[in-house]
């Protein structure tokens, strides 16, 4: 073996290089700072517990940052960019005119028809944007969930987020209209912010349902553009509920985005609420709200799994 | 020592299919809707519950400070349990209890957006990994210097090269300051010196006395990064302790030589709708498969994928690794279409030329010379023997390969 003892030295083999283990002496005073609770547990079927609001909280920042994702993302190599977001309200509501307002001569509760058809295709389109793109959010941002951990309501949630971005933008086109057709405020338009949130509850509630069923069902996708379009026709966006027989409109009402959007126009346009509409409104809303947020937090859990 | 991670009898049960399960066109979508039906009769007979347990009864504690290696064969249920321990999926069974800050780097660039400039992405990544705003803000300067791209900090990632890409990726990634690290083979990727500098970098967040978890194929950075290993295979711990014993276990019993492997069920077969792999083999020339493998066998490897695209340019590439996963060659077949069907390809290692060892194979099917539609990491493994020698000399012949070359040998007198 003369020759071999040379060999053997520098040769790699696995047991010689191996450096001798240096067992972790320092850090046992590291191990004296921790905490005496796990700051986390992971169990399975973990009892349902509320919204994570201390979670949601600690990664309030990564909402920004996905919502100004969704912004900045939106319109990048667009010719229009932002613009979009004015011109998808504005045209629809040129279109609502010519066909609705002035060819089948719809009633608008003595508004003007193109003020009465944008004040309601402003928290429309809000809705319907922010439902679709929530909607398809949490398959669209699969490769997010299936490496790293969040909570998962950040996604719907910035994308609704990200919809109230366009809805403030689109909404300088109203006050310009407002102007131009001499409208004067009153103090009901303390409502709309009110308004504004009840909206948003009610399309995260929405977006964050159909966003958890799309994970499971894909067919989530190709049913959300009919249900979107349905939605807005049994919505008053075209005509008034005051155009509907009394019958249909108690039944209309019971769509939260009614007592909405006839509350848009009540406070934008000072005429008196409808009080009972925007109180089904609410109570659906948040009824909705809940029960979206229990089944999202009940498939979390799978969400790595099956998206 | 009080643990920082103790893990308690976990497992993970995957319903085999459901994963798949993706309704990508219209088609599928109505071909699953056909299939709905009948899959949910039945489920509801219980029949539909084929399951395989990806992790089972896994228990083990880390210490602070301590870092752990995990190894083992693709499928050995390595990442899951990564991905457990990151709350990503949640286990079926037991309990984990983490008494630290937890970030998770199972992939470089998640969240990266190809439409935003390298600053853009900084903050998003930053923030998906659990960085908060200020933190970034305070850290953006070394991230960029790290990365070594301050000249192309305002152009689109999807200008970058990969290179570019991954080192930004990397560098966002490794200046996390967690408690406890967990990182699956991120180093797998980009070229030599971003692994090294990976490696690098992997080794500063060790010796800053973070607790690190660590999966990867490499052998070398396993023995000199963690001082203790574990050893996964079929879900389950093998074998735990101390890494150059692990791993000494692992070659010694984990890598029984796995010379061929086929695919039954093509749906689910490795690949995608342009092409699946259908079989892999290697077996000695020109001698009978049982034979041993000696450094003088010329070993032959076939490749068999079913092809579904005419128009797809295709070419594969095998790479060899030995136990310390070195790679020895990378070899690749020219790009080309093929028709239809089953595609059949193969080369020859040439006897005489690998040294004695343990050696793995890594498969890809590469589209358009630039997407891999696999990637597969010890896909196969097998033994080369020495063979008995001339001589009395039998210590370890030194060399990642042994060419035998035409020595000239001349006498002048």
């Amino acid at each position: 073996m003369g020759i071999s003892t040379i060999a053997d030295t520098t040769s790699p083999k696995p047991t010689t290089e191996t450096p001798t283990p240096v067992h972790p002496e320092s850090p046992k005073s590291a191990s004296d700072k921790l905490p005496d609770a796990p700051l986390v547990t992971i169990e399975p079927n973990q009892a349902w517990s509320a919204i994570e609001l201390r979670d949601l909280w600690a990664f309030r920042e990564l909402l920004y940052f996905l919502t100004w994702r969704d912004v900045k993302v939106r319109y990048k190599q667009t010719e229009l960019g932002i613009a979009w977001a004015i011109l998808q309200p504005l045209l629809t509501m040129l279109i609502f005119t010519l066909f609705f307002g002035r060819l089948a001569g719809i009633p608008s509760d003595h508004i003007p028809y193109p003020l009465f058809a944008y004040a309601g295709l402003l928290p429309w389109t809000f809705f319907a944007n922010a439902i679709s793109n929530s909607g398809n959010s949490l398959v669209g941002n699969a490769n997010l969930i299936t490496k790293v951990y969040f909570p998962r309501m950040m996604i719907p949630g910035a994308t609704v987020a990200a919809g109230l971005v366009d809805f403030a933008i689109a909404f300088v086109i109203l006050v310009i209209l407002m102007i131009y057709y001499g409208v004067a405020l009153t103090w009901s338009v303390l409502m709309f912010p009110v308004l504004v949130v009840l909206t948003t509850v009610l399309a995260l509630g929405v977006g964050m349902w159909l966003s958890a069923l799309n994970v499971k069902y894909r067919d989530v996708r190709f049913a959300l553009p009919f249900m979107v379009q349905l939605w807005m026709f049994v919505s008053p966006v075209i005509y008034p509920t005051s155009f509907l027989p009394g019958k249909l409109a108690w039944l209309i009402a019971l769509n939260p985005m009614t007592g909405v959007i006839e509350g848009y126009r009540s406070a934008l346009f000072g005429k008196p609420f409808n009080w009972s509409a925007l109180a089904i409104s609410t109570a659906i809303t948040f009824i909705l709200f809940v029960y979206a947020s229990i089944h999202f937090r009940r498939m979390e859990k799978s969400f790595a799994d099956i998206v | 020592m009080k643990p920082i991670v103790r893990v308690e009898n976990l497992g993970k049960e995957y319903r085999i299919g459901t994963r798949e399960a993706g309704y990508d066109t219209l088609r599928e979508s109505i071909a699953a809707a056909v299939r709905a039906p009948f899959q949910r009769l039945r489920r509801r007979n219980g029949k539909g519950g084929e399951t395989i347990w990806a992790l089972k009864g896994v228990s083990f504690e880390v210490a602070p400070g301590e870092v752990v290696g995990i190894i083992g064969r693709n499928g050995a249920g390595k990442s899951t349990l990564l991905k457990v321990l990151s709350r990503i999926t949640e286990p079926t069974t037991g309990r984990v209890e983490l008494y630290g800050r937890v970030a998770s780097l199972l992939e470089v660039g998640t969240g990266f957006h190809a439409e935003l400039t390298g600053r853009e992405n900084v903050y998003l990544n930053g923030a998906i990994l659990g960085m908060t705003k200020a933190e970034i803000d305070r850290k953006f300067d070394q991230i960029v210097a790290f990365a070594e791209l301050e000249k192309f900090l305002d152009t689109p990632v999807k200008r970058y090269s990969s290179g570019m890409y991954m080192r930004l990726a990397f560098a966002v990634a490794s200046h996390l300051e967690p408690e406890i690290l967990i990182v699956d083979e991120v180093l797998a990727v980009g070229d030599a010196a971003f692994q090294k500098k990976c490696l690098g970098r992997m080794g500063e967040v060790a010796k800053e006395g973070r607790t690190v978890i660590f999966v990867s194929h490499n052998m070398t950075a396993i023995r000199s990064l963690c001082q203790r290993a574990m050893w996964l295979d079929n879900g389950q711990i093998v074998d735990s302790g101390e890494t150059g014993k692990v791993i000494l276990n692992y070659i010694q019993r984990g890598m029984l030589s796995t010379l061929e492997r086929g695919w039954k069920d093509i749906e689910t077969a490795p690949g995608d709708e342009t092409a699946r792999l259908s079989f892999v083999s290697v077996a000695p020339l020109g001698q009978q498969p049982d034979e041993p493998i000696t450094i003088k066998t010329a070993i032959e490897m076939k490749v068999g994928f079913q092809n579904y695209d005419p128009d797809a340019v295709l070419n594969l590439s095998v790479v060899l690794y030995n136990l310390e996963g070195v790679a020895i060659f990378n070899t690749g077949s020219s790009p080309r279409t093929f028709p239809l069907g089953l595609v059949e390809a193969g080369f020859v290692i040439p006897g005489n030329f690998l040294n004695d060892g343990n050696y793995t194979i890594r498969l890809l099917l590469v589209k358009d010379t630039s997407i891999p539609l696999f990637d597969l990491h010890d896909l196969l493994s097998f033994e080369v023997l020495d063979a008995d020698r001339s001589g009395n000399w039998y210590g370890k012949v030194l060399g990642a390969v042994r060419p035998v070359f035409d020595w000239q040998l001349t006498t002048r007198n």
